[in-house]
């Protein structure tokens, strides 16, 4: 019998303590949402958005607003008549110097530019990068390291000396000089770029590719290419943004009537006479931004989605 | 009035004075290696000796700095990869991503411009023979590494090539698919019967595969023979200490004669010579390293007469079917193999044997067999 009430208790305490530990933490401890961490977090995120965002509301009800509500000076406050008619002007009617056309001459300048540009220099950065990477060449070290010095020199040395090379080929002052100009100093960041791209793949497939019997231009394109969405993307959005928001090599290489968007909008915006058209001006700039902007909105897409894809190893 | 070259065996692959260094780092060097048609030829090494370079000089992937490299008896040492007549099985598989399995099987046919329909009957073939069909629609990554290393394997196999190049294709795997695909390998050399070089540095991927082994160090090959030669037999004392695991024991020592007889003396005790099959007379005086594998000493009740020394077990380790016992003798310490079901206390005597027709006898200075 005294075994039997032992027994008892001990199962009872068992019992007592299983219960004691199922009341016990158990599963995700509750955080409370207005801890000082979150506030931390959030409240310096949305700071910092604000600062940035502020700005650019201040262009967008500018720009929807007309010159007498501007003159009031309420910078913040929201336009009380929404008006397109700034941006109808900015697009087709402001003038530079000479023209009254608006942006739209600059707009189809700053695209003539920027097509040929972005295709030829990724076409060959790409290829250079992918000789560097897979097919060691005599002098390929030295030729990497020339390009990566190029990487670093400041423009501003050479705009002389390419403004003479570009007259001397008879090419100065048109589209075509400056694509030229864009090809060639897109090329060292864009090589490296590539070449460390390619290094990355795992070697293996270049070898299986070339016992397969694959040549230079066939592994380039049929086992390479493939692989490497994601760094054309990135390749892409690097050249869109450089070339489309350059400044320098527009107002160097370019004559008034080849002249990009931006040194268009600079014109407009830098204008002295007559009455200073914010409304005009904010739109203008909007316009021009507009279209990295787009760029980073569409590609920002394809670019998660060439990630996923290189992700696939085999 | 037979001309004795056609009685030669003919050889598949011949490499003639190879060398190759990267700057002045030597690799390779005069490296000769012959092998014969329809041979599983294993290079065996650890990480750093020169296999992989070999291979992928063999493969045409690599420039030698010098020498020669004959597959077919036809010089190739300045052919293409592609036409050399290899296929190439690597580590990392190296399966194109973007491709399906099928299109990976076809890719060099593709290349190469082939018919459509010579195209489908060979890589039909191959899937077959590796049993890889219903995976042909796939892409690599829904693959296991079993079934990756499977089509790469194929990828070599629908080119119908004379030589298959293996490099280290294993070591990616986990150690049951690895021996899984091992007996694999070997069915398919069976069927095959085409000459494979086979990389690794798995000694029981050499053992169990190989019709030869070579052994490599320092971008030299220390000792080309059959697998039971290898490791019976090793030629010096890296080999012997390199093959066998658990490895050799190596007692150093000196030789003497005791009773006109050759013995083996050591921390002042003797081991009789006899039944050892010495390739040079065995000089009374002469510093010499011992070599007896754990199988090769025998214990108590497994003692068939011979000579016995007394020793003490210091560690015992049971793996299951066998039982590894390590001994104190006279200040070495010799580890033993005995059966899985007999065990040991830690510090009991046993009696101990060597079995000298399978021992080893090293130089002390050159470490070449005696």
């Amino acid at each position: 019998m005294a075994n039997i009430s032992t027994l008892n208790t001990t199962v009872a305490g068992i019992d007592a303590v299983s219960s004691r530990l199922a009341s016990g933490p158990r599963g995700r401890k509750p955080r409370r949402v207005l801890s000082r961490r979150n506030v931390m977090l959030y409240g310096t995120l949305i700071v910092a958005a604000l600062y940035y965002l502020l700005p650019l509301y201040v262009m967008v009800v500018t720009s929807l607003k007309g010159m007498p509500e501007i003159r009031l000076g309420n910078i913040f406050s929201p336009p009380l008549e929404i008006t397109f008619e700034p941006w109808v002007k900015a697009w087709a009617e402001a003038c530079t110097g000479l023209n009254c056309d608006g942006l739209s001459r600059g707009f189809w300048n700053s695209v003539r530019i920027l097509v040929p540009s972005v295709v030829v220099s990724i076409a060959v950065a790409s290829v250079s990068g992918y000789a560097l990477a897979n097919w060691r060449f005599k002098g390929a070290e030295l030729f990497f390291s020339i390009l990566i010095v190029g990487a670093f020199i400041p423009y501003q040395v050479m705009i002389y000396p390419i403004v003479i090379v570009l007259r001397e080929m008879g090419i100065y002052g048109t589209l075509t000089g400056l694509v030229v100009v864009h090809t060639i100093f897109g090329m060292p960041i864009l090589t490296l770029l590539f070449r460390n791209y390619f290094a990355s793949l795992p070697v293996e497939l270049f070898k299986a590719a070339r016992i397969d019997g694959a040549g230079f231009w066939q592994i380039y394109f049929r086992i390479m290419l493939p692989m490497s969405l994601p760094i054309f993307v990135v390749a892409m959005i690097l050249q869109v943004t450089g070339i489309w928001n350059d400044f320098l090599f527009g107002v160097v290489f370019t004559r008034p009537d080849t002249y990009p968007m931006t040194v268009q909008l600079n014109n407009i915006v830098n204008s002295v006479q007559g009455v200073k058209e914010y409304n005009v001006n904010m739109a203008a700039t909007l316009l021009t931004g507009a279209v990295p902007l787009i760029v980073y909105f569409i590609s920002g897409r394809l670019f998660v989605r060439g990630i996923a894809a290189g992700a696939v190893k085999g | 009035m037979h001309d004795t070259v056609s009685l030669r065996p003919k050889s598949s692959v011949s490499i003639r004075e190879l060398s190759l260094s990267f700057g002045s780092v030597k690799v390779l060097e005069n490296l000769n290696l012959d092998i014969r048609d329809g041979e599983f030829l294993v290079l065996l090494g650890s990480s750093g000796c020169g296999k992989s370079t070999l291979l992928n000089c063999i493969a045409g992937l690599l420039e030698p700095t010098e020498g020669q490299i004959f597959i077919k008896d036809r010089n190739v040492t300045w052919e293409e990869p592609k036409d050399r007549g290899i296929g190439m099985v690597f580590q990392s598989y190296a399966l194109y991503p973007q491709m399906t399995v099928e299109k990976n099987l076809s890719f060099g046919l593709r290349v190469a411009k082939m018919a459509r329909e010579e195209i489908d009957r060979r890589v039909a073939r191959a899937a077959g023979i590796l049993q890889i069909e219903p995976l042909l629609k796939r892409k690599p990554a829904e693959l296991s590494g079993g079934q990756r290393q499977r089509v790469a394997i194929g990828r070599a196999l629908v080119r119908d090539v004379d030589v298959f190049l293996f490099d280290e294709p294993l070591s990616n795997l986990d150690a049951k698919l690895r021996s899984e695909l091992r007996v694999e390998i070997k069915r398919l050399h069976q069927a095959l019967r085409n000459t494979m070089i086979y990389v690794t540095h798995d000694q029981i991927e050499a053992l169990t595969l190989a019709d030869r082994i070579a052994i490599m160090k320092s971008g030299v090959i220390q000792q080309l023979d059959d697998p039971v030669t290898i490791y019976n037999r090793p030629k010096n004392r890296f080999v012997a200490g390199f093959i066998g695991s658990p490895s050799m024991n190596f007692l150093t020592g000196e030789l003497a004669e005791e009773g006109g007889r050759p013995v083996f003396r050591t921390n002042g005790t003797s081991f009789s010579l006899d039944g050892y099959d010495a390739a040079q007379p065995l000089a009374p005086g002469r510093k010499v390293i011992l070599g007896v594998r754990p199988e090769h000493i025998k214990v108590d009740g497994d003692i068939s007469g011979g000579e016995v020394h007394e020793a003490v077990v210091d560690i015992e380790e049971p793996m299951g079917a066998d039982n590894l016992i390590w001994l104190k003798h006279a200040g070495h310490t010799l580890s033993v193999r005995i059966g899985g079901a007999r065990r040991y206390a830690v510090g009991a005597k046993v009696r101990l044997a060597f079995d000298m027709t399978m021992a080893s006898l090293f130089d002390a200075e050159t470490e070449e067999r005696i």
